[in-house]
């Protein structure tokens, strides 16, 4: 049977397909081990010695400390926006079918479809004409504003899985409309909007083009690292703060796979 | 009370709608369209060149200096570049997804899964900086390459005009390569999504009839995939149209249209002109999406 044949990959396909999985993944495993190198000033490969040293000294840099505390409470906020505004337009746009829906899901989507620094100079010109100055909540508004469609995506998907017969059988028992979403609907979407949020949050924390336009003097953890790419001070330091942040980023999205992996067991699907 | 107004929503749909609907259409409508309309209006305003302060006056002044010799060489030079990111991007992308899409299985499956959306999700910065790590002088390329006696063919590409230089950390080549590295997560999603929905068995029946292997490609899985790599290129052309930060960091002095961008707006001061040049991508997207939406491949998102 010549289609028998057909349920094992062809060898040059396997060796493309790993090779391609290979340049995405050596790169950022080399980050680790520069964190370790002995060398100072160039980029020389191998490493010439070992050390654990540059993490003390990365610990014991102020300025590391300000951007890594500024990129969490922006990240908070951001994403706390971002979860309200972006269920909220989820449950419109699944349960309901209104004029316009399909505009809304644009509408969402084109803070992330257009090229970041579009959105971010729009912001910018429009902080001028407004005469409003830079601060924490200029980064808050620019970040909340593209966070959105994160959690809407995995909103969006886990309400067209929950059957609505549920609802109704909530409001059949007696249940009023709080009643039904504090214990029917949002259990039902907790998981999917902690995944959300967890990626909202990597998505903030992460950010850089937008915020060089929002953010005046402050100084995130990626605009830290874009000032030590332009102008290096310390290369060593840069390094351990780029492993960190590749650790850090690493635990949301690992989290929220594990979140939104087994959707298919989700009560009411397939009804 | 509650009660009440539980039961208002359910006699008046509507009227919970517009409640649900009012926070995110306020907000995105506010803070992004109006500052997309703010940003558009700016770029029919004009600088006067001995002041340097803006004239808010409507004039096509500026869209008239978008038209120099100059700035049209930037953005053909962006659009390029992102022409060829694309393309390769969708090259190295379809084993990728074909793999994971047709023979990986339970475990492996969920492998290649992480695999793609580990790097697509990794600190963007943090991937150019590793880059600089391999491409630059005396980074692991230079290395690798003198290990395999191979350093006479680096040079040799360096001494090429327009994509060489004096290493490939300051080259269009090592920016091309940076761009497809960092964008081309986001190729192998739609892509692997479009080629779930092809039947195994279609793939069968083409080589049962005598197909090569070729023929099965060009005729079978590459029509059906399209609509997925429109969808991929969707990702890929615009964030290459719109980024300034690879190019600056990993490039050569002349610019892309983000760098345009940035430096009209700050160092130039010329708000109306960094405007007008944003624009431009705009307008490539519009059509984009337009001819996009026209080949399906929004049903591959």
């Amino acid at each position: 049977m010549r289609s028998d044949r057909g349920q094992r990959a062809p060898l040059g396909l396997k060796i493309a397909a790993a090779c391609g999985l290979l340049f995405l993944h050596l790169p950022i495993l080399l980050i680790f081990v520069y964190a370790f190198t002995t060398e100072e000033k160039s980029f020389v490969w191998p490493p010439p010695g070992l050390t654990t040293q540059w993490f003390a000294v990365t610990w014991n840099r102020p300025d590391v400390w300000d951007a890594l505390t500024l990129s969490v409470r922006v990240a908070a906020i951001s994403t706390a926006i971002a979860l309200v505004l972006g269920t909220l337009c989820a449950a419109a746009v699944s349960q309901t079918h209104f004029f316009g829906r399909e505009a809304i899901s644009l509408l969402v989507i084109l803070p992330i479809a257009l090229p970041g620094i579009i959105t971010g100079i729009a912001l910018r010109s429009a902080f001028s004409l407004a005469d409003i100055p830079f601060s924490f909540w200029t980064i808050v508004l620019g970040h909340a504003t593209f966070c959105v469609v994160v959690v809407y995506n995995n909103a969006v998907a886990r309400f067209r899985r929950t059957s609505g017969s549920m609802i109704e059988a909530s409001m059949d028992l007696g249940a009023d409309g709080f009643q039904t979403f504090r214990h029917v609907v949002l259990p039902n979407i907790a998981t999917a909007l902690l995944a959300g949020g967890m990626l909202a949050f990597a998505l903030s924390f992460d950010e850089v083009i937008v915020t060089t336009f929002t953010a005046g003097q402050q100084q995130t953890v990626p605009i830290w690292m874009l000032e030590e790419l332009i102008r290096p001070r310390q290369r060593p330091v840069t390094n351990v703060v780029a492993m960190v942040v590749v650790l850090v980023t690493l635990l949301p999205i690992l989290v929220a796979y594990y979140l939104t992996r087994d959707g298919d067991q989700i009560a009411g699907s397939g009804k | 009370m509650r009660g009440a107004l539980s039961d208002l929503f359910w006699r008046r749909p509507k009227f919970l709608l517009t409640l649900i609907l009012a926070p995110p259409l306020l907000w995105l409508g506010i803070v992004y369209i109006g500052s997309l309309f703010a940003l558009l209006a700016q770029s029919f305003f004009s600088i006067d060149e001995f002041s340097g302060l803006i004239n808010r006056e409507f004039t096509l002044k500026t869209y008239g200096d978008l038209l120099q010799a100059a700035n049209l060489d930037i953005i053909l030079r962006t659009v390029t570049m992102a022409a060829l990111v694309t393309l390769a991007s969708a090259v190295i992308a379809f084993p990728i997804a074909y793999y994971a899409a047709r023979y990986a299985r339970g475990r492996w499956k969920a492998l290649f899964y992480l695999g793609v959306m580990l790097p697509l999700w990794s600190s963007y910065l943090v991937k150019i900086y590793a880059w600089k790590l391999i491409l630059a002088k005396e980074g692991i390329l230079t290395w690798l390459l003198a290990k395999l006696n191979l350093l006479w063919l680096l040079d040799a590409w360096l001494s090429l005009p327009i994509v060489g230089g004096n290493s490939l950390s300051v080259s269009f080549t090592g920016t091309f390569i940076v761009f497809v590295y960092v964008w081309l997560p986001f190729m192998i999603l739609p892509v692997q999504a479009a080629l779930e929905r092809v039947p195994g068995n279609l793939v069968e029946a083409s080589s049962d009839l005598g197909a090569s292997p070729g023929q099965t490609f060009r005729n079978v899985l590459f029509p059906l995939a399209l609509p997925g790599i429109v969808a991929g290129s969707i990702f890929t052309f615009s964030l290459t149209l719109g980024d300034y930060i690879i190019p600056q960091i990993i490039g050569t002095s002349r610019l892309f249209i983000g760098q345009a961008v940035y430096s009209q707006q700050g160092t130039a001061g010329n708000i109306p002109l960094a405007a007008a040049f944003t624009v431009v991508p705009i307008v490539i997207m519009g059509f984009y999406l337009w001819g996009a939406k026209r080949m399906g491949a929004f049903d591959a998102l």
